[in-house]
């Protein structure tokens, strides 16, 4: 069950002269949660958005190494990564639906990559992935009201639901709840342990008490080096690196 | 971690009572107070002048859309009009404008006869000036387009002539005429006794809007028909180039472009474009589309292309402000799932930048359709008496244009194209007026929040 399900190795990412990211290699697992943690600036956000191709649309930025998954190296040349992106998908840190009706929210995805064959179809799909992201109940009789009227909570289950709507194998989540409210969050991680059933899910996360709460694998970054990366119990009660334990001891960071 | 010293307060608090002012706080409330007054002021300023310039215009120009016309039964005696009797109309085509004014003053003279007014001194000839020397040709068309109507007696509406328009608006007086060569005291004489029979009257005159532009010595005859027709096909030309080239070129530069030196250079150069005086735009126009390329003088599709010029640089601008607007977090949704670039600006981007877009689109074409300097260049500023074809080869005719029909209007030695030109004023504020309206419409339907 535990396959690797994305290998990097030697990452560096340089955003124009600054060294975002050295020397990163990490296995990452397949139906797992893991969680990258560390200090603001340690450069996890810049490696998750490296495992999708995100950095693509940023100019400056230069990724470096090999990120494979499934073996399939994700950096070579004939890589669309529009195809990458419809496999590995991807939830922001502030809920970001369109401006458009919930349903077109979550049927944009499987429309662009013809997922779907006809309309009933597409409705499938689309409940599947509200049931899916736990806010189906919540938003079945009103799916043609805007997205961007639902609450901050709601609006970010609807990203999640957009984003499996394409079904894909990877779900990458950059600090899902830090706009959220406490209830809201236990929803989200609640959402989180169901997803892993699916999905390889990579989570990143300023809350080391959410990283132990949702992980089964951690990873702590610091000043752009993977210092530590294990399992989350082993991570949290018997740090290796001193850097590991100042931060998890709340002394750096 | 405590500042207090011994005895209590710190060095710079505050000892006064909460209910009294102190210096300090009275200073800064009276510098709010005067800062509020400038601003209403200069704001009461602003206001003063607008309303000094519409009262003025209005005042001025109001009585272009009101015509003083005279009602004539003219005989269209056979013998004159038409020898051979056979209503050939090569025929009738050879009798000039000259042999149809002699019908006019005979009208003139059976009209005083049936309505009894006689005034001393008046010849026949005078009398029949009261009618504007655009009448005879007035006539001639008419006859030319209904041949069977000759031998009949007709009734017509001649223009009055542009000082006797001028009397019953108040700007020739009895005074005046004594030292006018154009009108005499007889003239104004007859034309109140006119008035009093109903055979002379002020009504709203069409032709002002309809009408071809009239010779420098028949104000009255003078309309704009073929400066909107001329501005309305600029308009056109300018919004099919101006607007795709716009956007697809804002949108490349936005979202597509690389950003280095190369496209530095490019942004700078739109922003100095945007203030680039028009008239050297249309300079640019009288060598390269005139000149080298060979296209027409005086054609809307040359005025067309040098305003497209001017306006690319303000919707460019405008697009790539809206464009930029649109939050990034919605540029990120799509990609995330995987949506290509162009798919991302398409379905999320550029909807949501439609209102900004069309709003500068619409602000760009107003600025066009008010500009004169271009067109002076490229001799839109010819006098034009024939009506353009349709489109698209009327776009090749020569045409006139609004506000070089105003500028040509002031150069006129005649008052009454004072009058003429500050009516044309209000037709082109008028037609700024709506399409800013249009432009807050469109804003106002297209909005979305996030």
């Amino acid at each position: 069950m535990t396959d690797v399900k994305i290998a990097a190795r030697d990452v560096q990412v340089y955003y124009g002269d600054n060294h975002a990211i050295r020397d990163v290699s990490v296995d990452i697992k397949d139906k797992t949660v893991t969680a990258f943690i560390g200090p603001s600036g340690c450069g996890k956000s810049t490696f998750l958005r490296c495992l999708n191709r995100m950095n693509d649309t940023i100019d400056i930025c230069r990724v470096e190494g090999d990120i494979a998954i499934d073996g399939e190296d994700i950096y070579d040349k004939r890589v669309d990564p529009v195809q990458l992106r419809a496999k590995v998908g991807m939830v922001f840190q502030k809920p970001n639906p369109f401006p458009k009706s919930i349903y077109d929210n979550v049927a944009y995805g499987p429309k662009i990559h013809g997922l779907a064959r006809n309309k009933a179809e597409l409705d499938e799909i689309v409940e599947r992935a509200l049931r899916r992201g736990a806010i189906w109940d919540e938003v079945k009789d009103r799916l043609t009201e805007p997205g961007t009227g639902l609450s901050g909570g709601q609006q970010q289950r609807l990203c999640i639901a957009r984003a499996v709507a394409t079904e894909p194998e990877v779900l990458l989540m950059d600090e899902p709840c830090s706009a959220l409210d406490p209830i809201a969050t236990a929803q989200i991680e609640e959402l989180i342990d169901e997803l892993k059933q699916n999905y390889s899910v990579v989570i990143v996360t300023h809350s080391m008490q959410q990283a132990a709460r949702v992980s089964q694998k951690t990873a702590f970054f610091h000043l752009g080096y993977l210092v530590e990366y294990g399992e989350t119990g082993h991570i949290f009660t018997n740090p290796e690196d001193p850097r590991t334990e100042s931060y998890i001891t709340g002394r750096i960071g | 971690m405590t500042d207090v010293i011994a005895d209590g307060a710190p060095a710079g608090r505050h000892k006064g009572s909460l209910l009294a002012q102190d210096t300090r706080t009275k200073k800064r409330n009276a510098a709010e107070a005067r800062f509020k007054i400038y601003g209403l002021f200069a704001i009461c300023l602003g206001l003063l002048a607008l309303v000094w310039l519409v009262t003025s215009i209005i005042s001025n120009g109001a009585g272009a859309f009101q015509q003083t016309f005279v009602t004539l039964d003219v005989t269209l005696a056979e013998e004159r009009l038409d020898k051979n009797g056979n209503r050939d109309p090569d025929d009738l085509r050879k009798v000039s404008t000259f042999g149809y004014a002699p019908l006019i003053a005979e009208a003139m003279e059976a009209k005083m006869t049936e309505t009894g007014i006689a005034v001393e001194g008046l010849s026949a000839k005078d009398a029949a000036a009261l009618v504007s020397k655009e009448s005879p040709a007035q006539l001639r068309n008419f006859v030319l387009a209904n041949p069977d109507q000759i031998g009949e007696t007709v009734t017509f509406e001649f223009l009055a002539g542009g000082r006797i328009d001028g009397y019953l608006k108040g700007r020739v007086s009895m005074e005046s005429a004594v030292r006018d060569s154009n009108v005499s005291p007889e003239q104004l004489m007859l034309t109140d006794a006119f008035v009093e029979a109903g055979v002379v009257e002020k009504r709203f005159n069409w032709l002002f809007l309809t009408a071809p532009d009239a010779s420098g010595q028949r104000p009255e005859a003078a309309g704009l028909g073929v400066a909107i027709i001329g501005s309305f096909y600029m308009m056109l030309v300018v919004l099919v180039l101006a607007l795709p080239i716009g956007v697809a070129a804002s949108i490349y530069l936005e979202e597509f472009a690389p950003k280095n030196r190369v496209t530095d250079i490019i942004e700078v150069n739109i922003s100095n474009l945007a203030a680039v005086p028009s008239i050297v735009f249309g300079i640019l126009g009288l060598a390269i589309f005139i000149n080298f390329a060979g296209l027409p003088q005086s054609a809307p599709i040359v005025g067309g292309l040098v305003l497209t010029l001017m306006t690319l640089p303000t919707i460019i601008i405008a697009t790539r402000a809206s464009l930029k607007s649109v939050p990034p977090s919605i540029r990120e949704a799509a990609l995330g799932v995987g949506a290509s670039k162009m798919q991302t600006v398409f379905h999320h981007v550029l909807p949501l930048a439609a209102p900004g877009i069309l709003t500068g689109t619409i602000i760009g074409l107003a600025q066009a359709l008010g500009e004169t300097a271009p067109l002076l260049l490229i001799g839109m500023v010819a006098f034009v008496r024939e009506f353009p074809d349709g489109p698209p080869e009327g776009l090749f005719d020569p045409a006139s244009a609004l506000p070089v029909q105003v500028f040509n209007w002031t150069q006129r030695s005649d008052p009454a194209f004072v009058e003429r030109a500050s009516g044309a004023i209000i037709v082109l504020l008028i037609f700024l007026l709506i399409m800013n309206a249009v432009a807050i419409m469109l804003r106002r339907r297209f909005e979305r929040r996030w």
